[in-house]
């Protein structure tokens, strides 16, 4: 087979240092790493990777402090105009509309006013987004936010493309309308480089730089690393055992380096070397199937990193038992919210056993935020019934808030206080007399590591330690109820799943918990999970139900939960279109 | 108990956790009382005066002469017509003329009523009313020694600032400035920072109640306000040397009082915005009439009647007539109580009002 020839590197990095004032560590520590023209690469992992950092050098907004970059052989601040730049955030001007965003920079790139017209047309016909020209940039829709940022870096075709996270903010739909754009880029020969810290976006780059705490983790081909799991991935179903206990007595096997819950399946990770286990081993009874399952990019970052966490949980074995109850934990009965004519949830309906994990699915700006909200009581409701823990929500919101549990999508502790000051505030703002809060505070240390930081500003924590103390100030008063806002929300795959970890142990206690998340994977680990669409529960149902819904809608025989989610989506289009122009 | 002291602890290292902005909170406010003191005075001192001497006699030269030994004026600039006169005012060389006419020595040598002729920059006008009152007590001195007279002029005494020494008048009076600008500025901040944040849904989904939440972003801002009246309390006395005549217990009641209502109007801003930089706004443009209706820089009464009745809504005002009254008049209780009680009025309802505010903006 023939060697394909070398392609010319649009931009290249070499062996780049980036230290910030005041961080302990490097921002970026040595990472070299070229982009090819008409490709897609692909810069990968957690946030607070560097991957911004080293975007931002590539754009000649920072100066490395050691290293080499080039754009086409010079310096990125000479070649400004072969460069498209989109930012994560900021990009845009949101008081400005569409049209407007793109008039400004056809002016800041210079593009002659005679071909203006052809190309903003050929633009807003390529991102779909001629019907909104009028529209304020802040009231789109994330994905179209993003199409326009590209649009605006497009006014003049570059020869390298710098994405900063597009994929942020963005439902599946979108994502993958995105994903389609940019790849009929790469046809013109553009070099794209697009950061990401969805693993499933990975794995469909050409080419891949693997970045962790500033290091350079893997470069190659995304097929490589995921072939190094090739043989070790296997899918154990007909286990005769309630799915979370079993998930945790198998992760404490030495064999098994990662496992998570797939509806009524486990997909576990070999460690390497090990043979496929026999099914009897599992000890799970006579039912105990294995298949071989597919390996992804997650299984080679996650081996890279040394293998998840064990599966019992140190913070559920010190957790109370909550005194089980026929009455739902958390109920919704017709909670519908209205700001003035948008209805923004409607008759949201289910009432969660105890001891069970619910998800709230959907795109931003679907509803699942609202409904969140008024549940923990943060918006009241126009319309219906909550309650949490018995207790009403309209009536009784202050006992409603003494029994939950509350992590924000966003670190939304203080940073400018310290890690002690910070438990100790939550220990006290839920009523935590001074011994118990101390016991509690020293049990947090304990479980999540966070004994030596103490002293430290909240703010200036490693991510992955801002979750584990969030997670840690929400269940310091042992709350029958957990409400998790996108909880794991751009962390690397092992914190994330020392976090399902921890929330599968504490519903083995009788914690009940209600979770977003727009990770579709995670929705797998839900008993049961609404989709919220348009400010409506479209479909609910467990995980495996609504696959088995996608099986019937797209003739696929083994969708993923994220084809699920796209499916029942668009089968939700459908028959609203239907409806208005049976109407019209 | 547990909860109110969780978030009082927590607020008060929110505010003072970091070093540097412990010393935000109290030097620069300290910086600006030691430097407003000799910015804002209001004697006018080192005149420059033309003169246009179209007599030069006896007479005209001892008046020059007096002029001249004034402390008040700094330089006579000597001018030969009135084009030149004309052009020192224009460029602001003098700030006043003096014209002696041709006959003022002989009118005078013969006992004749003599006449002078001043001619005052209306650009500057107060200023210019001064150097006009400066010229005229000079005129007046000579006129009793020359010609003597059997009447007897009036007796002055100045009560209360016997020196009549403006630092008397004024630190009293940016002690209430600048109590109420720092003040302001740190209760503004409290409720939109957590917004900004991110931080005010966790709170909100805490058992935290509502009253806890406003006492615990009310104590940081009364103790450091508190601390820095004593301050300023302290070195008006004992830096600057003017005596504090009324009692300590009445001041610290009504600054107490006072800080109250000023937090009331700080969170009413920092409830309405959603953004730091709102409220810095919103503080903004509460700040200055609170300042400039208080009669801090110019008498209340001297105001149109219209601006003399909003005024009375303004909690500085009160402030200020307890503090000035305080320190120079030892202002007995029952005028103090006549001023804290509409003080105590507005603190009241600056923070139910904000309270209120608080909890309709909570979504």
């Amino acid at each position: 087979m023939p060697v394909p020839a070398a392609l010319e590197p649009i931009a290249s990095a070499a062996s780049v240092v980036k230290r910030f004032p005041g961080g302990a560590a490097p921002a970026l520590n040595g990472v070299s790493m070229t982009v090819e023209a008409g490709r897609i690469t692909g810069l990968v992992g957690p946030d607070g990777a560097g991957k911004t950092t080293l975007i931002r050098i590539l754009a000649g907004l920072l100066h490395a402090d050691e290293g080499e970059v080039a754009i086409l052989g010079h310096k990125p601040i000479e070649m400004l105009d072969q460069l498209g730049y989109m930012p994560q955030r900021f990009g845009l001007y949101e008081d400005l509309t569409v049209r407007q965003n793109l008039d400004l920079y056809a002016e800041l790139r210079a593009l002659p006013e005679e071909d203006k017209e052809e190309t903003f047309s050929r633009l807003l016909r390529f991102t779909d987004l001629a019907r909104f020209q009028d529209r304020l940039a802040g009231k789109l829709s994330g994905g179209m936010k993003q199409k326009l940022g590209l649009a605006c870096t497009l006014v003049r075709t570059p020869r390298l493309m710098l994405l900063d996270e597009p994929g942020v903010g963005v439902d599946p739909i979108s994502r993958r309308e995105l994903w389609a754009m940019v790849q009929d880029l790469t046809d013109e020969g553009i070099g794209i480089l697009w950061s990401t810290a969805y693993l499933d976006e990975a794995e469909k780059c050409d080419r891949v730089y693997l970045l962790n705490e500033g290091k350079l983790l893997f470069d190659g081909p995304p097929g490589e690393l995921t072939d190094r799991a090739e043989g070790r991935v296997i899918q154990l179903t007909g286990f005769g055992e309630a799915r979370r206990p079993f998930l945790s007595r198998t992760l404490d096997r030495p064999d098994i380096i990662d496992g998570t819950i797939q509806g009524r399946s486990l997909r576990l990770l070999l460690r390497d070397g090990s043979p496929v286990p026999e099914p009897a081993s599992f000890e799970a009874g006579a039912g105990t199937r294995i298949a071989k399952g597919q390996p992804r990019f997650e299984d080679g970052f996650i081996e890279i990193l040394g293998g998840g966490p064990k599966g019992t949980s140190a913070l559920a074995e010190n957790y109370r038992v909550i005194p089980p109850s026929d009455r739902p934990a958390i109920e919704a009965k017709g909670l519908t919210k209205r700001f003035g004519d948008f209805v923004a949830a409607r008759d949201m309906d289910f009432a969660i056993p105890q001891g069970q994990i619910y998800g709230l699915l959907g795109p931003n700006g679907a509803g699942k935020s609202t409904t969140f909200k008024m549940l923990c009581g943060l918006l009241s409701p126009s319309g219906g019934q909550g309650a949490v823990a018995g207790n009403d929500l309209r009536h009784s919101a202050a006992e409603a808030r003494a029994s939950l549990g509350y992590m924000a999508q966003k670190f939304s502790l203080y940073g400018e206080l310290s890690v002690g000051q910070n438990l100790d505030f939550f220990a006290g703002a839920y009523n935590l007399r001074r011994p118990d809060a101390r016991r509690a505070k020293d049990a947090m240390c304990e479980i999540f590591d966070l004994g030596d930081k103490l002293n430290m500003n909240a703010g200036e924590l490693p991510l992955g330690f801002k979750q584990r103390l969030a997670l840690a100030a929400a269940v310091m008063h042992q709350p029958p109820v957990l409400f998790l806002d996108e909880p794991t929300s751009g962390v690397d795959p092992v914190t994330r799943r020392m976090f399902w970890t921890h929330i599968n142990g504490l519903v083995e206690k009788g914690v009940t918990v209600l979770v977003t998340t727009h990770f579709m994977d995670e929705a797998e680990y839900c008993d049961d999970v609404s989709l919220i669409y348009r400010g409506e529960q479209i479909a609910t149902g467990t995980p495996d139900a609504l696959k088995e819904q996608a099986v019937t809608l797209t003739e696929s025989d083994d969708p993923t939960m994220e084809d699920a989610f796209v499916a029942l989506i668009e089968e939700s289009d459908r028959r609203r279109e239907a409806d208005e122009r049976d109407a019209a | 108990m547990t909860r109110l002291r969780a978030i009082i602890v927590k607020e008060i290292f929110q505010l003072l956790r970091d070093p540097k902005s412990r010393i935000v909170l109290v030097l620069p406010p300290l910086i600006q009382l030691f430097i407003f003191t000799f910015a804002t005075t209001l004697d006018v001192r080192n005149v420059d005066l033309a003169v246009l001497d179209r007599s030069s006699g006896v007479h005209s030269a001892e008046l020059l002469q007096r002029i001249d030994g004034s402390p008040n004026f700094r330089k006579i600039l000597y001018v030969r017509s009135s084009a030149e006169l004309r052009r020192a005012i224009e460029r602001q060389q003098v700030i006043a003329a003096l014209v002696i006419e041709d006959g003022f020595d002989e009118k005078l040598t013969r006992h004749e009523p003599a006449q002078l002729g001043l001619i005052l920059d209306g650009r500057r006008s107060n200023a210019s009313q001064i150097v006009a009152g400066y010229v005229s007590r000079i005129t007046a001195e000579m006129d009793a020694e020359t010609v003597p007279q059997t009447l007897g002029g009036a007796q002055i005494t100045n009560w209360f600032n016997p020196a009549l020494d403006f630092v008397w008048f004024t630190i009293p009076a940016l002690i209430v400035a600048i109590v109420s600008v720092s003040g302001l500025a740190i209760t503004a901040q409290t409720v939109s920072r957590e917004r900004e944040m991110g931080t005010f849904d966790q709170l909100l989904v805490s058992p935290l109640r509502l009253h806890e939440i406003l006492i615990g972003k009310i104590v940081p801002s009364f103790l450091v306000g508190g601390l820095n009246g004593a301050l300023y309390w302290l070195v008006g006395q004992f830096v600057f040397g003017i005596p504090f005549a009324g009692s300590v217990f009445l001041f610290f009641i009504s600054l107490f009082t006072y800080l109250l209502a000023l937090i009331g109007v700080g969170l009413f801003v920092s409830s309405l915005s959603m953004t730091q930089q709102q409220s810095f706004l919103g503080n903004f443009i509460i700040t200055n009439p609170l300042i400039l209706l208080s009669g801090y820089a110019s008498p209340i009464a001297n105001m149109p009647p219209w601006l003399q009745t909003l005024t009375y809504i303004n909690p500085a005002r009160y402030f200020l007539v307890i503090v000035q009254g305080l320190f120079l008049k030892g202002m007995p209780a029952a005028d103090v109580f006549h001023q804290l009680w509409p003080l105590a009025l507005i603190a009241v309802t600056t923070l139910s009002v904000s309270a209120w505010l608080f909890r309709s903006r909570m979504e």
